[in-house]
This record gives C-alpha cells, structure tokens and sequence, in this order.
C-alpha cells in the first residue's frame, strides 16, 4: 500500500488518465519520439555512464590503455585466485570434448546443439544449472515473423539502438537467425502466447519499428529455460552437469590454445582440472558489481566470471565502457527495490508519469534513452515522487493497460507482476507502479565473430558475456535472442572444431604472466577474482568475522 | 589453495535488509538473531551475517532457489515460502532447503505422445494422489497444484499446462507430498507436451523461415552493412514505426 505522503500524486495520474487513455485509442504517438540530437543530449547530461568517473584506464592486458567503465577496470586489475604450480595438468580430473561455462540459456541451448554435431559436454556451473539472468527475463524475445516485418527492419532497430556500433556480421546472425529460434523452441516445448489461429501474439518493445515481441505471459525466461534445462538433463550420456563448481581460471596449451579450465568446488572448496578441446563461456553479465551504487535486476551469482577468465587468457573485449539501465526497477515498497518490471508492461501500452501525473517521454525510447529521461525528471526537473526511505521514482501506469487491452489483461499477461506487487498491497490493475532505472545488462564482453569465436582458438563465447552484438546498448527482447541465437552456433561450430582440434602440453603460464603483469603496472590491490558471489553482509557483522579467511575461500 | 590474503570485496549496495528502527527477532535453524522487521527471509539471513551458497537465486521470485520452511510462535502450521520474496514475522522460526531430493524420468519428447498414457508411463506414482490439497497449500506461488494433478490424472495437458504455467520448481509441493508425487516435474512435461504437439501452428512463421532460407534478405543485408554510418543514422531516423 502507498503510504500517504505519495496519495497527492497519486490522484493526479488518476484525473490525466482518461485523457491520456483517448489519445492512446487514437492511433496516434502518446509523446513525441525523440530526434537523434535529443537522444544524444539527454544521455550526455544523464545517462550514468558519462559521469566523468565512470570510466577508468586498464593498465594491462589485450585492452591495456582503453577506458572501461571503472568497477569493471577494478575487477579486470586483481589477482587470480589460484598458484599454477599447484596443479599437475598432465592428469587432467575431467576429460570431454566441449567445456561449457555456464548453464544458463546459452550454455544449455550450446549443449543440445553440440550434441546433435556429436560433441560429448560438461557443463560447469556455479550455482545450480538455470540459475541465470536467462531464468528472469519477463516480457519476451524478438523475433521477426509477423508479415508486416523483417528480419532487415529488425537489424535496422537493432542497430539503431545500439548506436551503431554493433558489429554487422553478428546484428544480421542474430536477425536472421530469429524466426527459427522460435520454431526450435516451440518443437522443444515451449509455449508462445498465441492467438486464436496459432498465429504468434506480439507486442512492441523499446526501441522497435514493428511489433516482433514473443512472450510466455511474463514468466517468458522461465518457460524458456526450463524447457532447455529438461532436454539437457534428459541427456546424461551426453552432457554432464557440475553444478556448484565454478571455472576460476582458463587453461591453455603451449600453442596458445583454450584447452579447459580449472573448477572449484564451492561447498568442498576442492579445485580439479579440466580437458577440452574447445571451451565455451557463458557465464553471462555483471549486474551484482552494483555498478556506480545501482540496484541491480540480476541474479545472484552474475559477477562477470567470464570477463575474468578470459582476459586473463588474453582474450579481446569490446565496449566495455558502456552498462545498461533498465529505465522501470523497482523502487517502492523498499524490499523489491532494483527488481524488474517488464517493458511488456509498456509494450501493452502502460505510461511512465512524473508527479503531477503527466507523460513526460515517449513510453518506447531506447533503453539508455528512456533511463536517461527519467534521471532527469527525477533528479534535474524535480518532478519524481519520493518513497519514505528517500528513494525517487516515477509512475509507471499500469491500470491504463486494462483500458486499453480490456479487463483482465494483466491477469492474464502479467501474471508475475501482479504477484510481485499483491503481496505488498498494491494492485497493478488499479494502482501504477514507482519506478526508477535499475543496473541491467552488460552492453560489452567478449569480442566474438558470427561464430562465436575469439582471439584464442578454441574459445567460444556466447549470450551477455560476449561484446559486439548490440553496440553500447541492448534493445528489450534481443538477449533472450542472443542467448539462443549465439548459444546454438557456439555449439555448432565448438563441435565442427573439435573434430580436428589438436592440443599440446596444458599450461597456466597466463596466471604467472598476468601476476607479473601487475607488478610492471604497479597496481596495488589485494582484489582476488573471479568474484563468484557479491556480499550483503552488514559492515559490523563483517568486521567480527576475523578469520572468515580460514574457513573458506569464498569472503 | 588459499595461500594469499582473503579478497577484500567492495560491499554491494545493501538495499534489501537496511537498517530500520524496529527490528524483529527471527530464529535462523534454531538461532535468534535481531533483524529488521521489515526484511524478507532471505535479507534477514544476510543480515545476519551468512554469506549463503545454496538458498539464493534470481531474488526475485522466478529461479525457485530459495525454499523456506518455517513455524510461527503459538502456532502448529508449517508454512512454507519463498526466501526473497516472503517478510519476516516476529517469533518466525526457519529454515531454507538446500535443495530438495528430486526424481526425474528420462525421456525422448519426440517419442511421447501427447495424451495420458504418456504420464502413466512416466509418472506412475500420479495415481496415488489422495487428493489432499497438501501440495496446493504448500504452493508459494499459490497455484492450484492439486487440480493440475488431477487434470495430469484424466490426460488434460492443456489444463495442467495452464495451471501450471507460472510454477517455479521450488519443490515445496513435493516435499509435503504424501503421495510422494514430483508436482512441478509433472507440470513441466505438460508445458513441453503442449508446446510441441497441441499448440496450433503458425503458418507465417514457417513462411518466413523460408524465406530467410531463400535468402530473400540478402540483398538487404549487404545494403545496410556497405552504408556508412551517417547513411545508416538517416535511414533508422526515417523508418516508419506500426
């Protein structure tokens, strides 16, 4: 329930609904979209990552010199959390065809592709398999099947979006590849919202030209990654699942091929070594490094493992100066602040209003865009609504969606949403949501080509930890694209290289190599990686916990 | 392993168990600790000071990672929960499920057929349900475990997948099962059985995926990628939006 202190504005978003409700119903644009030069104004002065100390100078490795944004410099410059010399690599613990980091949507969708190419797998994973970003995604996938689309008008948005930065090879794989995913999908069993003909329910998304957004109501992630996670696990013989057991460190062959990785068991804290003859990452993003003091949407365990790894290896990254904000997180009541809310909710034609109940921006900017005009609503027009505990939001008006969708809607379509806000008294069918941008998706990772394929042969990556896909900025539905898209070729072309794949003697000289790297650089930190789980423990309680060290590796 | 200096790592933003003036005492496996009283389980046992393993997940209601048991004072009702969704109660005594025992079968979806043999086959353990409405009450979702089961019995996939769409594999429903029945793996079979068979087909989907096989965007394609930047900026400004 709302406390008082915000009713005020509240009765204003009910007395400017009706008229907003009419100009909806005409057809005709709610908000005028912005033009070019307004986009780039408005990110200049707002968007958080043109703070002049958002980004910071890497003093070592493949990207040495560039300006990466700077939580992401500060975990890159660390030490690793292994000494090579412990480790006999000419008796690897596990021997298979294809590591795969990750069991998220990419990792498994690479899997089950493999294995069809005829490629055995492990896959590694540091919670349990499906603990992934992949798991939350709500609102849906693009993909371009209706008529009135194309997989070149949806390259185009794609590209747009992203700035136009995005590498062209990997926008037209993922476009082109989009109609399939779905057919793939659906023959494994999921469950797209349909209409009465069969023909497939879409809806817009920020950022999109033609409405291409699938959706399983909004559990869309769930539905998508249990599927995949049943059709692996009913594949023992040939995919194997280490749950709880990290990758903390690449292994390479003296030619300066990825031939592996080094695991740790997080509740043993044993470590074992691995032999691949090629290795996917997929590992995912980075929203738990709480980037620039953000709440975040992510899971649990998205600490940006893989960026660790791999450029400890001396693998590329690209555009890793650039995060993404989810312009609607969360902001009221307090307990689920930072979590996601769907732009499906938008998409159906829900309104972000600032306190005196008007819109103030087209509802389907960009990401970065619509984010960066609601920071400046807030913080420099003064007109966002506080919560009790000092937070500043805007409305998101949901109620308009059964207006115009019709009674029901919600129920029926937001069924996760309306959970989500029930339990703490507010009804989303007759009460907006507060909303403020939320640390959501990492833009950059891992150069990858259409093959998924890196600088270090062998190396796969595929889904949010690689870089070039979207530019600097992600358009809603094309991760959960992504990571079908680019998992399945990972898979395929991992398995091809695999068949005539060679490997020398293992090594971890890169470890040795890296840690004297920083020495050359000077840099001073006692910053041990990959990070594996953020920390929530109060400060005082941290303090008490002096031989936390001892016990484990993990704080 | 761990010969050098513990990891210093930046404390994350604390947002989910801030500091509030009024706490409640909460009993974490049987120890008390003072939380905020308006934490949820799962911020109260990170306020307490676990760093924890297993038991945390997406945090937001979707992964299904963090069942919770729990008793209140005065009160002989288990109730279960989800940790990160579920507030804490002064007196609560709980617990989380590291993870819960499961029994899946094996199967090939290409080889089932969509009808009730199939759960006969793979579900024997179906036919036990006494109807107890355990799992239903159990659900932290609050689902309608019991009729899904039911439907799953009379061979009604289309029912099970709708009541069972939302279900997140918390395991709860299984674990106060007397049947001993896995709930959600049942439901998840349903979902996969009606994706792939009884959903009606789309014909412009399989249009289009011809088309893309025809190489009918191509010359599209190869447009966009030879355009220079600014021709490229003139050309996404200027679409037309539906």
């Amino acid at each position: 329930m709302y406390p008082e202190s915000m009713r005020p504005s509240l009765e204003k978003v009910i007395q400017t609904r009706n008229k907003r409700f009419e100009l909806a119903k005409s057809g005709k644009p709610v908000f005028p979209p912005m033009s070019a030069e307004e986009r780039e104004e408005v990110l200049n002065e707002f968007h958080p990552d043109y703070k002049p100390d958002s980004r910071r100078k890497i003093r070592l490795g493949p990207n040495k010199g560039e300006n990466l944004t700077t939580e992401v410099t500060d975990m890159l410059e660390s030490h690793s959390r292994i000494k090579p010399e412990l480790f006999d690599l000419t008796r690897p613990d596990y021997e298979t065809d294809i590591l795969i980091i990750g069991g998220g949507g990419a990792g498994c969708a690479a899997a089950i592709i493999a294995m069809e190419n005829g490629a055995k797998s492990i896959i590694s994973t540091k919670l349990r398999l499906g603990d992934a970003n992949s798991m939350m995604s709500q609102g849906g996938m693009q993909a371009a099947v209706p008529e009135k689309d194309s997989p070149a008008c949806h390259y185009l948005d794609a590209i747009g979006g992203g700035h136009f930065d995005n590498k062209p090879d990997l926008v037209r794989a993922l476009t082109e590849d989009g109609p399939d995913v779905v057919k793939w999908l659906e023959d494994l069993g999921v469950v797209w919202d349909k209409l009465e003909d069969g023909s497939l329910q879409v809806l817009h998304g920020g950022g999109t030209s033609r409405k291409r957004m699938h959706s399983c109501r909004d559990y869309t992630g769930a539905i998508i990654m249990r599927t995949l996670m049943d059709k692996v696990r009913n594949n023992p013989d040939k995919i194997s699942i280490l749950e709880f057991m990290p990758i903390v460190e690449l292994i390479l062959d003296n030619k300066g091929r990825c031939a592996g990785g080094v695991l740790y068991n997080l509740e043993t804290e044993e470590y074992f070594t691995v032999k691949a003859r090629a290795t996917i990452i997929a590992t995912g993003g980075y929203g738990r490094l709480h980037i620039r003091g953000y709440d975040t949407t992510n899971h649990y365990g998205a600490t940006g493992d893989g960026l660790v790894i791999a450029y400890r290896a001396g693998a590329k990254l690209l555009f890793m100066d650039s995060v993404q904000y989810h312009p609607t997180g969360s902001v009221f009541p307090e307990q689920i602040a930072g979590f996601l809310i769907t732009e499906k909710i938008r998409g159906a034609g829900g309104q972000p209003l600032n306190k005196q109940g008007k819109l103030f921006v087209f509802p389907r900017e960009p990401r970065d865009v619509e984010s960066s005009a609601f920071i400046k609503e807030c913080l420099e027009r003064h007109n966002g609504i506080k919560t009790p505990s000092g937070r500043l939001g805007v409305w998101l008006d949901s109620p308009l969606i059964e207006m115009i969708q019709g009674e029901g809607y919600i129920n029926k379509q937001f069924p996760a949403m309306h959970r989500q806000f029930i339990r703490y008294g507010i009804d989303i069918t007759k009460e907006p949501m507060l909303v403020y941008p939320s640390l959501h998706y990492q833009n950059g990772g891992v150069e990858i080509n259409e093959k998924c394929e890196t600088n270090i042969p062998g190396l796969y990556v595929a889904g949010e930890a690689s870089g070039g896909v979207h530019g600097r900025n992600r358009l809603m539905g094309n991760s959960v694209l992504d990571y079908n898209v680019f998992g399945r070729r990972a898979g395929i072309y991992a398995a091809q290289h695999t068949k005539s794949a060679k490997l020398g003697t293992l090594t971890l000289e890169h470890i040795r190599n890296f840690e004297n790297e920083l020495k050359k650089a000077r840099v001073k930190t006692d910053l041990i990686t990959p990070i594996l789980l953020p920390s929530y423990t109060p400060e005082d309680v941290r303090k008490r916990q002096v031989t936390a060290h001892y016990e484990g590796t993990l704080r | 392993m761990a010969t050098k200096k513990p990891a210093k790592k930046k404390p994350a933003k604390q947002t989910k168990a801030k500091a509030t003036e009024k706490t409640a005492t909460v009993f974490i496996m049987g120890k008390a600790h003072k939380v905020p009283a308006d934490a949820t389980i799962m911020g109260a046992i990170e306020y307490a000071g676990y760093q924890i393993k297993r038991g945390a997940g997406c945090r937001e209601g979707f992964c299904g990672a963090c069942a919770t048991v729990y008793r209140l004072p005065g009160d002989y009702k288990i109730y279960t929960g989800l940790a990160c969704t579920t507030l804490v109660e002064e007196g609560m005594w709980l617990s989380q499920l590291p993870a819960i025992p499961d029994q899946k079968p094996i199967y090939n979806l290409n080889k089932l057929e969509p009808n009730v043999s199939t759960f006969q086959k793979l579900f024997p353990e179906l036919f036990r349900c006494v109807a107890c409405n355990t799992c239903t009450k159990a659900c932290p979702q609050d689902l309608e475990v019991m009729d899904y089961i039911q439907a799953a019995i009379r061979g009604d996939i289309e029912k099970v997948m709708d009541l069972s769409f939302d279900c997140l594999s918390c395991g709860l429903c299984a674990i106060r099962c007397p049947a001993e029945i896995v709930q959600y793996n049942v439901g998840l079979l349903a979902k996969r059985l009606y994706g792939k068979y009884l959903s009606k087909e789309s014909k412009q989907l399989k249009k289009r995926i011809k088309e893309v096989k025809r190489h009918k965007y191509d010359k599209e394609y190869k447009e966009f990628k030879k355009m220079k930047k600014e021709e490229l900026k003139k050309k996404y400004y200027e679409r037309d939006l539906e």
